[in-house]
């Protein structure tokens, strides 16, 4: 062999060096790619990016693997004639006649009832211009799939402090000296999670994690806290409880910046009790979200004053009557007497924490605000023009996902967070949480879905956002009766705030004609037949259902997807897409930058390889269809297509005409001498191009902390574009938004009121102040027979279904395992690795069991999405993961158990309709049978389809860059 | 450890190839001093042509072994350090003793050309030859156990008991086929063979029973606490990083079940030491000529299965990071 | 003499598998390559990786510590591997210490791998010859790259920059002082192989609050307490 020291890589093969933007997740790190002879060669973190800082994960090393996927689909096709849906019978057609078939059938529907179109997409990072489609095309039937992944993290904070979890915001731990982190196994914000955990740990940072489950990150958490699935909320109160107890709050932060002190009508007697008293004279700017006319009561003066009056001291607690005899209590003597009776020790029955431990959190947290302030030498003014030398942060920091969100009591359980942080004046400061461009934003944010049906219009636009954030009854999205509009039912009273809508409804709903049957979905990189599908089995079957005329239920289903994966079974038209080494791309302002705590960052994609065989990237395709169907944005006056495909719409599109905002916000302007605002640039690409793909405002110092309130910041992001208000983001620990919801339900309120079969649940879940109840699934099933809650994680190395299909990835995870405490399962007769059933109100799975000591003996988990369907995923039809994998979505209702009383309610948060996954209740038994080592259910093998690569099966793979497949 | 078969069959192949050279050089001596009967040319190069053959086919499982059997030749190369370079040396020497022994009594280069010990030792080059090919079957045991017993971290192999089960079993199979040989040709070596050969089985006996008591009590050096360097009493592997196998569980497992480990150590327990005893004793009552033959083919089933549990028995420490599939 | 290591410091590693596939991405297409994987598609798949990440629990819940531990050649000192092997296939280099094997020579008797105590080495199963982690030699010393780039794989991929690397025979390296000052151990030491590589033990950082922390004089809470004057009687109106 050559002397290794004398081999060097430049000179095997044309060596060549492009960079682009990962995405083998959602995480979207900057990465170089090495390619040799035109095939990769390696794949490297970009050292110049501000996410990754040149750090790469184990599936962004893996991306080679999906270049040669034997999932590839690589030609449109057309079930064939005569077939049945779900066999996987296709042929090959040219893209002619695929989008001639789809313009075809969509321009009728347009022209007849456009809502009979629904648009979902798996992608959310996508959403500007998948939703500006379906608005163009003017259905209000369109979503991602933020429904069931975490809008009750999204919601539940951004309607308390203005921002959330991911791309809006997230823990600084640069500077935090105590970090909490509750319900996170991997992460959205993967790598720079990561890089910042190590480096917080390296510099002596406490880190603690509250999680059912060890694993991950929670692994290297100096303290694990194992708590009862679903409990989340008790915990955060009884912490409230414990720091307004011993006075651990930071006052000044809460008087200032919050409505801790404004004071609210305390008459339940009267129609506006529990409305925030407002001065009628008090000079406010028309219009915005949260105006500021409300009261606070003086200290000094024991009277009322205009909230944030110079040199006024308003008190936090008591209650007190106006001069007009109305009784009034600031809002955080609400907030106390709620976190009254919510103990540690009564928390300690809800969570399984013992109150020592509680107490002991909460010092920690208080103490650590409080006495580790940090002062940083950095001079802002604040909305009311006060003057500050330093910026103070009280270093705790939090991280939640989806361990909070997936619950249907996710909402007022991340409420509870967003205001255990917020009493601790921890927002938008150094060493607790912080912001990312766009956010903060209003609370809520600006946007309202339409609110009438006669917002959808043949041949028309649909008049509002697809989606929005209402803030009062009037946003909802319901008819005259109050029934909703879109098919899944969001903006509805059933789950008023669902700001992401509920794909995880759209097959029942559009299969059961409720609330109106439809004819075409079109599912963009979803796996709704599969992982992405509560209660898998039944909407596979809803799929393929006919009615009594022999029709499809659902008559035609469009999936565009780059693999075989098993919702493509189903398709009526496929469509190749191409994998993300080989089209545009853009991260977008307008959508889900990638903005870091000091200022607005977005990226790009950029081809390094061409597309394989015929796939198109999806963008050009609905750039295209969109020209055909002749909508709007995408039309010239004289009727023809507006824009050649995706980067030509990308360089050129304002969000209207001079607005100056467009896709991409770095090198506006005719020169690129713009950001954020400027005219189309025509050289934007080349510009990301020669900048690693990514534009990075850092915003001057001044403007980087306490931007809630921080003039300066909230003018430049006004101007700029971002926030449609200068105004303060005053903190929302009462909600008078849902108090809103209440009082109508409560028939307080003129204007619409809910039906009654839903007013009870209104007035009791819109309540103003968090509050903990059981979750909805448990409620209503035997809790002494399911006896167990069963989770998923996400593994580290695996992105959902993706990467079942990446030889490299599926060697580390090619089935899985259910853990279960040994505890629980010796009781039960259970040995390691013995073959179980796990069964829950909607059926039974079999799977095997493995031991477990670092998971609370009530819950048992399991990876996510490693089981897949025989023949799925261009693996052959025995592969581990269909024998020995399996899928717990086959046991969690997309619907609450008997039918939620009958009226087909989502198994859903009751405010928000974020899919409660992990409300689901289980119980495990040993399998009669140990010898049949084969998971249950099992589906029949799907096909290969025509122009899947055949290479699949042969035995050996040993890639080499540059002469893979060509010897 | 996996008990590849290659390794088995070249292990006992040469063994009982290198035994009947021994044996067969053992009667030429014997017979030289006039204390048995003396054989013709046919029996000496009959019985190395059988030994020959047994190292040919010893070598030839060998190489099933090797991933690259064409670069066998490169195994020689450092014998300085390695005992399998050492046995790759030492095993063709083997043979071409052999070879040359069988060949020189076939042509009939017996004449003694001295006469030693006051003219009761005739000295030949058979006997010359006969005498190297002692010492290189005897280091040829060496080497092939010491392939085994130098491996430290195979502690049931790492101890002079497998040279002497290596060496004892190896004599013993080679003089009990001396005995089967003696018994089809008819001649009356089957008592003075099939003597040596409880002899040496019986010694094979006290090493092997000694090192299957040894590795009863052996208390492994290497433990989860060290292989990962975390100090509690209580520390299972849950994962060991990948779900499809890979090299490390396959070549350092023999995927059995411990009962069925117990079975292989019954049979080769009776197949290789009282069955044959058993056999080649009735043998001399009953002057059967095939009882020797089976004597023989019964001891060399069971040390097929004693070679397999061998592997088996072992446990490598690295097999510590190779216990569960989560 | 240099000897070249990894540093893995378990107090971070997160268990992600970066260095798992970026060690593979590297190497199937370099020097060391291919590093071939059998029924990538099919029902069991296998394949070689120099680098492995395995997960143990310790202790019973819920005192439960999860240990992520990533695990490739250590590049011993005194590496048992090397000597056995009949052919020299397998060598230590001089000039840095790191275990190499040459497969022009590697005969695949599998021998080394036996004369492992940390299973470490793969048999590639469609070349048959044993193949091991390199520390990326071919990057390490490769001039024409960046200094920056001059890493093994895993190390520029990981996330939690758990993998330190360097000289472990120069004192002064980020490595050695590393060992020295966290405690880094070799692993099996009871072997005398003299592991090059090291690991770093898991720290915990814990409070103290005493209760004077608790009750302070700035105490928020003393600014509500809302005492409320009426007429009734108290006992300064009826005691003397």
């Amino acid at each position: 062999m050559q002397d290794p020291a004398v081999h060097t890589d430049q000179t095997a093969g044309h060596t060549e060096v492009k960079e682009t933007t990962c995405y083998m997740c959602a995480c979207r790190c900057g990465i170089r790619v090495h390619l040799r002879d035109g095939q990769v060669r390696y794949i490297e973190g970009n050292p110049n990016h501000p996410l990754n800082h040149g750090v790469i994960c184990a599936k962004g090393s893996s991306g080679i693997m999906k270049q040669v996927s034997p999932a590839r689909l690589t030609k449109p096709l057309r079930r064939k004639p005569g077939a049945h849906r779900g066999d996987s019978e296709f042929e090959e057609i040219s893209w002619k006649e695929a989008m001639d078939m789809l313009a075809e059938r969509l321009g009728k529907l347009r022209g007849t009832d456009p809502k009979k179109f629904a648009l979902f997409t798996g992608r959310d990072q996508m959403q500007a211009l998948t939703g500006m489609f379906a608005k163009q095309f003017g259905t209000p039937n369109y979503a991602a799939h933020g429904g069931f992944c975490s809008v009750n993290m999204a919601t539940g904070m951004i309607y308390t402090i203005g921002g959330s979890f991911w791309e809006f915001g997230g823990p600084d731990l640069e500077r935090a000296k105590l970090f909490v982190m509750i319900g996170t196994a991997e992460d959205h914000h993967s790598n720079p999670l990561k890089i910042q955990l190590s480096k917080f740990k390296r510099r002596g940072g406490r880190f603690i994690s509250v999680n059912p489950i060890r694993t991950g990150y929670s692994a290297i958490a100096d303290e694990w806290v194992p708590i009862k699935p679903g409990t989340d909320g008790a915990l955060f109160l009884a912490l409230i409880h414990e720091i307004i107890k011993l006075g651990l709050f930071d006052r000044d932060f809460l008087t200032q910046y919050t409505n801790a002190a404004e004071l609210v009508v305390d008459d339940p007697s009267r129609d506006d009790h529990g409305m925030f008293l407002r001065d009628p004279d008090a000079e406010i700017v028309e219009g915005c979200t949260d105006p500021q006319n409300k009261l606070w009561w003086e200290r000094n003066k024991n009277a009322p004053v205009l909230a944030r009056s110079e040199g006024a001291d308003p008190r936090l607690m008591g209650g007190y009557t106006m001069p007009d005899g109305t009784p009034v209590k600031p809002s955080f003597q609400l907030l106390k007497e709620r976190v009254e009776p919510y103990t540690p020790e009564w928390a300690e029955g809800i969570t399984g924490i013992p109150a020592e431990t509680i107490r002991r959190l909460a010092h920690e947290m208080g103490v650590t605000a409080r006495d580790h302030k940090i002062e940083l030498p950095i001079r802002w003014t604040d909305c009311w023009d006060k003057e500050h030398d330093t910026v103070t942060g009280n270093p705790v920091a939090f991280h939640a996902m989806r361990g909070l969100a997936a619950h249907s009591n996710g909402f007022q359980s991340i409420r509870g967070l967003s205001i255990l942080m917020t009493v601790l004046g921890t927002i938008d400061r150094p060493g607790g949480f912080r912001h990312r461009a766009p956010f903060p934003r209003p609370i809520p944010p600006c946007p309202k879905p339409p609110h009438h049906p006669d917002a959808v219009q043949p041949d028309t636009p649909l008049d509002g956002m697809p989606l929005g954030w209402p803030s009062t009854p009037e946003h909802l999205f319901v008819d005259d009766d109050g029934k909703p509009v879109r098919l899944d039912k969001a903006f509805s009273w059933e789950y008023p705030l669902s700001a992401h809508g509920l794909m995880h409804n759209v097959i029942t709903n559009a299969w059961r004609g409720d609330p109106y049957p439809i004819d075409t979905l079109f599912l963009f990189m979803a796996n709704m037949a599969w992982n992405s599908s509560m209660n898998t089995q039944d909407a596979r079957r809803m799929l393929t259902d006919k009615d009594e005329n022999g029709e499809y239920k659902i008559p035609f289903l469009a999936v565009c997807d780059t693999y075989s994966s098993e919702t493509v079974a189903f398709a009526d038209l496929v469509l190749p897409d191409t994998t993300y080494l080989e089209r545009h791309d853009v991260l977008s302002m307008l959508d889900r930058p990638i903005s870091e705590f000091d200022g607005p960052v977005d990226a790009v994609r950029l081809p390094v390889l061409p597309p394989k065989g015929e796939s198109r990237p999806f963008q050009d395709v609905l750039i295209e269809l969109a020209g055909r169907l002749k909508l709007p944005a995408f039309t010239k006056e004289d009727g023809t297509p507006k824009y050649r495909n995706y980067p030509d719409f990308v360089v050129n599109y304002e969000t209207s005409p001079g607005s100056g905002i467009g896709f991409l916000a770095g090198w506006r302007g005719k020169f690129g001498e713009k950001y954020l605002k400027g005219e189309p640039n025509p050289r934007q690409w080349e510009q990301y191009a020669a900048n690693n793909c990514f534009f990075h405002h850092e915003l001057p110092r001044s403007y980087q902390y306490m931007r809630n309130w921080n003039k300066g910041y909230l003018h430049w992001a006004r101007g700029h574009g971002l926030t449609r208000w200068a105004e303060p983001i005053t903190l929302h620990i009462y909600s008078e938004v849902l108090q809103r919801f209440r009082a109508a339900a409560q028939g307080k309120r003129p204007g619409r009121q809910p039906p009654d079969h839903l007013r009870e649940r209104i007035e009791t879940y819109f309540d103003p102040l968090p509050f903990y109840y059981e979750p909805l699934e448990s409620q209503l099933v035997d809790r002494s027979t399911y006896n167990l809650t069963a989770l998923t994680q996400r593994p580290m190395a695996m992105y959902h279904s993706w990467d079942s299909q990446n030889a490299w990835l599926r060697q580390i995870h090619s089935h899985n395992y259910l853990f279960v405490n040994p505890k629980l399962a010796i009781a039960q007769g259970i040995e390691d690795g013995d073959w179980i059933w796990v069964e829950s109100h909607l059926g039974r799975v079999k799977c095997m069991c493995r031991y477990s000591e670092s998971v609370e003996p009530g819950t048992v988990w399991t990876w996510n999405a490693i089981g897949k369907a025989s023949g799925a995923w261009g693996l052959a039809a025995n592969a581990a993961e269909s024998r020995k994998g399996f899928l717990l979505n086959h046991l969690i209702g997309e619907e609450l158990p008997q039918g939620g009383a009958g009226q087909h309610l989502s198994n859903s948060d009751p405010i928000t309709g974020q899919a409660a996954w992990f409300d689901l209740r289980v119980r495990i038994y040993k399998a009669e049978d140990q010898d049949k080592s084969v998971t249950e259910p099992q589906f029949k093998p799907m096909k290969t389809l025509p122009g899947q690569t055949a290479r699949a099966r042969s035995r050996w793979q040993a890639y080499v860059a540059g002469v893979f497949g060509r010897r | 450890m996996h008990p590849a078969f290659s390794v088995i069959l070249l292990t006992t192949l040469i063994g009982a190839g290198q035994g009947l050279f021994l044996a067969l050089f053992t009667g030429q001596l014997y017979s030289s001093i006039k204390l048995i009967e003396a054989q013709g040319a046919d029996f000496y190069a009959g019985g190395s042509t059988i030994s020959l053959l047994l190292l040919i086919a010893g070598l030839g499982a060998s190489f099933f072994h090797l991933g690259r059997p064409e670069r066998a030749w490169r195994a020689a190369s450092k014998w300085r350090t390695s005992w399998l370079s050492r046995e790759v040396i030492v095993l063709p020497l083997m043979m071409a003793v052999v070879f040359f022994y069988g060949l020189f009594h076939y042509i009939g280069w017996t004449e003694p050309f001295y006469v030693a010990g006051g003219g009761i030792l005739p000295i030949d080059v058979t006997l010359v030859l006969g005498f190297l090919g002692v010492v290189i079957a005897l280091a040829l045991f060496v080497c092939t156990a010491m392939i085994y017993a130098s491996v430290k971290f195979l502690e049931e192999w790492h101890s002079p008991y497998t040279v002497g089960n290596f060496t004892f079993l190896g004599m013993a199979s080679g003089f009990m086929l001396a005995a089967a040989f003696s018994a089809y040709l008819g001649n009356h070596l089957v008592g003075f063979y099939g003597t040596w050969a409880v002899i040496f089985t019986l010694l094979a006996l006290g090493t092997r029973t000694a090192s299957l008591l040894r590795n009863a009590t052996l208390k492994h050096k290497s433990t989860l606490q060290t292989a990962i360097g975390v100090r509690h009493r209580q520390i299972v592997q849950k994962s060991q990083g990948f779900t499809g196998g890979s090299f490390n569980t396959r070549e350092f497992f023999h995927h059995q079940s411990p009962e069925f480990l117990k079975l292989v150590r019954l049979a080769f327990l009776v197949l290789v030491f009282p069955l044959p005893l058993f056999l080649i004793l009735i043998s001399y009552v009953l002057q059967s000529p095939t009882l020797p033959i089976a004597a023989f083919l019964v001891q060399y089933l069971g040390l097929l299965a004693e070679r397999w549990y061998f592997f088996a028995e072992a446990r490598h420490p690295q097999n510590l990071y190779y216990q569960s599939i989560a | 003499m240099t000897q070249l290591a990894l540093v893995i410091d378990l107090n971070v590693c997160v268990g992600c598998h970066a260095c798992v596939t970026s060690c593979k991405q590297w190497n199937t297409s370099g020097w060391a390559g291919p590093m071939v994987d059998e029924n990538p598609y099919g029902a069991d798949p296998t394949g070689t990786f120099f680098n492995r990440v395995q997960t143990f629990e310790v202790g019973s819940y819920p005192n439960t510590e999860t240990v992520h531990f990533p695990k490739s050649c250590l590049h011993c000192e005194e590496p048992p591997c090397v000597p056995v092997c009949p052919t020299g296939a397998s060598y230590k280099r001089e000039d840095n210490g790191v275990v190499l094997v040459d497969y022009d020579k590697c005969i695949g008797c599998k021998y080394c791998s036996w004369a492992c105590p940390y299973g470490v080495r793969e048999l590639d199963e469609m070349q048959k010859v044993m193949k091991k982690c390199t520390l990326c030699i071919d990057r390490i010393t490769d001039q024409s790259l960046p200094e920056r780039e001059r890493k093994p794989a895993c190390v520029l991929a990981c996330p939690t920059s758990a993998r330190l690397f360097g000289d472990v025979h120069d004192p002064d390296s980020e490595v050695s002082v590393a060992i020295r000052e966290r405690g880094g151990y070799p692993l099996m030491p009871e072997w005398g192989t003299k592991p090059a590589n090291h690991y770093l033990p898991r720290q915990k950082t814990r409070m103290h609050i005493s209760e004077d922390e608790l009750q302070r004089a700035d105490n928020p809470l003393t600014k509500e307490d809302i005492t409320v004057y009426t007429g009734e009687e108290t006992i300064d109106d009826v005691t003397w």
